[in-house]
């Protein structure tokens, strides 16, 4: 028994390191604020906040209103679409009610009851989709009502009509843009298609990427060929160039691979919810692809050099393994926020945290180029290109030092000594 | 090759503290001294590998600190446990190599001495990962002088390799020197030191505490052989 104690101490001792425990810290702290962050606009289980326009005024409309009243928070109650939409705009409302005229007399000749709805999408991620659904129960609750009052007042009406009394049209607002006849819900499954490709695949092409350079770091290191490299009549500048190269080619490759898998994938589920998304002018245009494909070159090249500053620092294959770690985190991280809400709709810090993370940005390029969101467009790239090459200046002055060969060891032993005194 | 007062440090710790050497040109020059004493450290700063504390290193007239890349055309190193990429076969490797220092016939040429050097006959064509050390040190030697270099630098061109193998090595490097190859090595093994260099440097604690030819520092110490002076001086 005591041998297996030894063994396990030992087990433990190698495995749980500093390196090893501090991204899965980081991670819990990350995801444990993300969950902080979301509660906030977990509106599901509270009453939804609706504007109405009442343009009918009938006793049919009365309970219609009456039900909104009761229901929800009304943020504006008037007989102005227009004015109605801004205030839902303004106040993060989840949609407009508004009845039509004639609403009321349409219920008593025995036709459903017109509404329409305009539903106001904060954002398109899943959180934001998850909100819309209370306005969904407060308009199954008009009907009930509906029904309720028609089949007390006893006058006769067909029986569709008593259990259906009221037909909601939809139109819905993303951001600036309104899209008449359409339902949110399939608006946000239309963008997810082609939302979620890019933070999947970037997240995917880093992680890979990132696997190479830091484990051909490692196996440089492990096979005792760096020494020999570094002596070579070549700058080490080219030596980081050809590494990041050859690296980005791989990791290229290996993404176009899994991007075509995923695609079809992916387009299984399309076929039922495809609307045309070009005639509300949310489609890429030449430049937009222009600056998705710079915007990813950029990214490709920050991992790489931050992947190659590891890489540095591993001591062998095996330590090479546990620092592709925060590489992962940060590449995980933006991709499950950004899938899950909108990045304005984040909380500031969030905001900061996930801007200064690069891989961030082109995960939200299609949308804020569909969007014509250019600050955030133009900032993600100028950030990305301030990132590389800072990174990829940081990564030749290693490849300049000794740390390279000599690693942390007497920096740490003099920070020790520091501390002491 | 001039050492000018060379210190290295590692944070506060001396790794090597005012070495003073010279090679001349085609010499066999050997550094030698017990573990921990400074001599990878001092090859590596000589190889441009590491930076230099404070000092100054000259190669054939090159400044190591200020022109890395030109003293880098013209040496050549041999770290101790080096490997070779696994996944080239020995050609390959040789080629790789080849190809940052010449281009068309010369290249083909620098192959082609690599390889003679090799001896590996038809393994050459074989994995690097299937060789054994003594094939691989053979590569990895091939490596080192296939380029012609003005200096070779090789740290225990002979470690862990059998009697044959390091008597071949022996006299590759000692063939090289008479072509006119200058070189430094670093070697625990006192009896291959007195066969291949002309002159020594004992080197303990980062500094040099007795520097000659064999001869010289044998009549010196009353000894019959290098490792009788060694004890002498570092014990």
């Amino acid at each position: 028994m005591s041998d297996i104690g030894g063994i396990i101490k030992k087990e433990l001792r190698e495995l749980l390191t500093l390196q090893s425990i501090i991204p899965i810290m980081v991670m819990a702290l990350v995801f444990g604020s993300l969950g902080t962050s979301f509660s906030g606009m977990d509106q599901a289980s509270q009453p939804p906040i609706v504007g109405l326009v009442d343009l009918d005024g009938g006793e049919y409309a009365d309970i219609v209103t009456s039900t909104v009243l009761n229901n929800s928070d009304v943020i504006y109650q008037g007989i102005s679409i227009e004015e109605g939409k801004q205030a839902v705009r303004d106040n993060n409302a989840g949609a407009l009610l508004v009845i039509v005229d004639g609403f009321s007399s349409d219920i008593t000749d025995n036709r459903s009851g017109q509404m329409e709805i305009y539903w106001y999408m904060k954002g398109t991620g899943i959180m934001e989709t998850i909100s819309l659904a209370n306005v969904n129960v407060l308009m199954a609750e008009i009907n009930t009502n509906l029904s309720r009052a028609i089949i007390a007042d006893g006058s006769g009406l067909d029986a569709n009509i008593t259990l259906s009394p009221m037909v909601a049209s939809d139109n819905t607002m993303v951001k600036d843009k309104e899209m008449d006849g359409v339902n949110p819900m399939v608006v946000s499954a239309v963008i997810d298609q082609q939302n979620i490709m890019m933070p999947i695949l970037i997240m995917l092409v880093i992680v890979l990427i990132g696997g190479i350079v830091i484990s051909s770091m490692g196996m440089e290191k492990e096979n005792k060929t760096l020494e020999t490299l570094l002596t070579l009549p070549i700058s080490r500048t080219s030596i980081v160039a050809g590494k990041l190269i050859g690296a980005a080619v791989v990791g290229l490759i290996f993404g176009g691979i899994y991007m075509i898998g995923l695609g079809v994938y992916l387009q299984s589920f399309s076929a039922s919810t495809s609307i045309d998304l070009s005639q509300y002018g949310l489609t890429l245009d030449a430049l937009d692809y222009v600056v998705i494909g710079v915007m990813m070159f950029l990214t490709i090249l920050s991992a790489l050099a931050i992947c190659m500053i590891l890489g540095a620092f591993a001591k062998n294959y095996k330590s090479a393994q546990s620092l592709t770690l925060p590489v992962t985190l940060l590449a995980m991280i933006p991709m499950f926020v950004i899938m899950l809400s909108d990045f304005s709709n984040l909380s500031i810090e969030f905001q900061v945290l996930l801007f200064a993370i690069p891989f961030t940005h082109p995960m939200m390029a299609i949308e804020n180029l569909m969007f014509d969101n250019w600050t955030l467009v133009i900032g993600g790239l100028a950030y990305n290109l301030a990132f590389s090459l800072a990174t990829i200046y940081v990564a030749v002055r290693i490849f300049k030092s000794d740390v390279l060969l000599t690693g942390l060891g007497w920096t740490r032993e003099k920070l020790r000594k520091r501390m002491r005194r | 090759m001039e050492v000018e007062d060379l210190f290295k440090n590692y944070g506060d710790r001396v790794a090597v503290g005012g070495l003073n050497i010279q090679v001349k040109e085609g010499e066999i020059f050997g550094l030698i001294g017990p573990n921990g004493a400074g001599k990878t450290t001092a090859l590596r700063v000589i190889s441009t590998l590491l930076q230099i504390t404070s000092g100054r290193v000259r190669v054939f007239g090159l400044d190591v600190d200020s022109e890395p890349d030109e003293v880098r055309k013209i040496i050549s190193y041999l770290p101790e446990d080096a490997g070779a990429y696994k996944n080239l076969t020995g050609r390959k490797y040789l080629d790789f190599m080849s190809s940052f220092f010449a281009s068309g016939k010369e290249r083909e040429s620098m192959l082609k001495k690599g390889i003679e050097i090799t001896d590996l006959a038809d393994r050459i064509d074989s994995k690097v990962e299937t060789y054994s050390k003594g094939m691989t040190r053979r590569l990895l030697i091939a490596r080192a002088v296939m380029t012609s270099p003005r200096l070779a630098i090789l740290d225990e061109p002979t470690s862990g390799l059998d009697v044959i193998n390091a008597k071949e090595i022996r006299d590759l490097v000692k063939k090289m020197s008479s072509e006119g190859m200058s070189i430094l090595l670093s070697s625990h093994n006192m009896f291959e030191v007195e066969f291949l260099c002309d002159r020594v440097a004992l080197i303990n604690e980062g500094v040099i505490i007795e520097k000659g030819t064999p001869d010289e520092l044998k009549s010196k110490y009353g000894v019959k052989n290098i490792e009788e002076v060694f004890t002498e001086v570092v014990g």
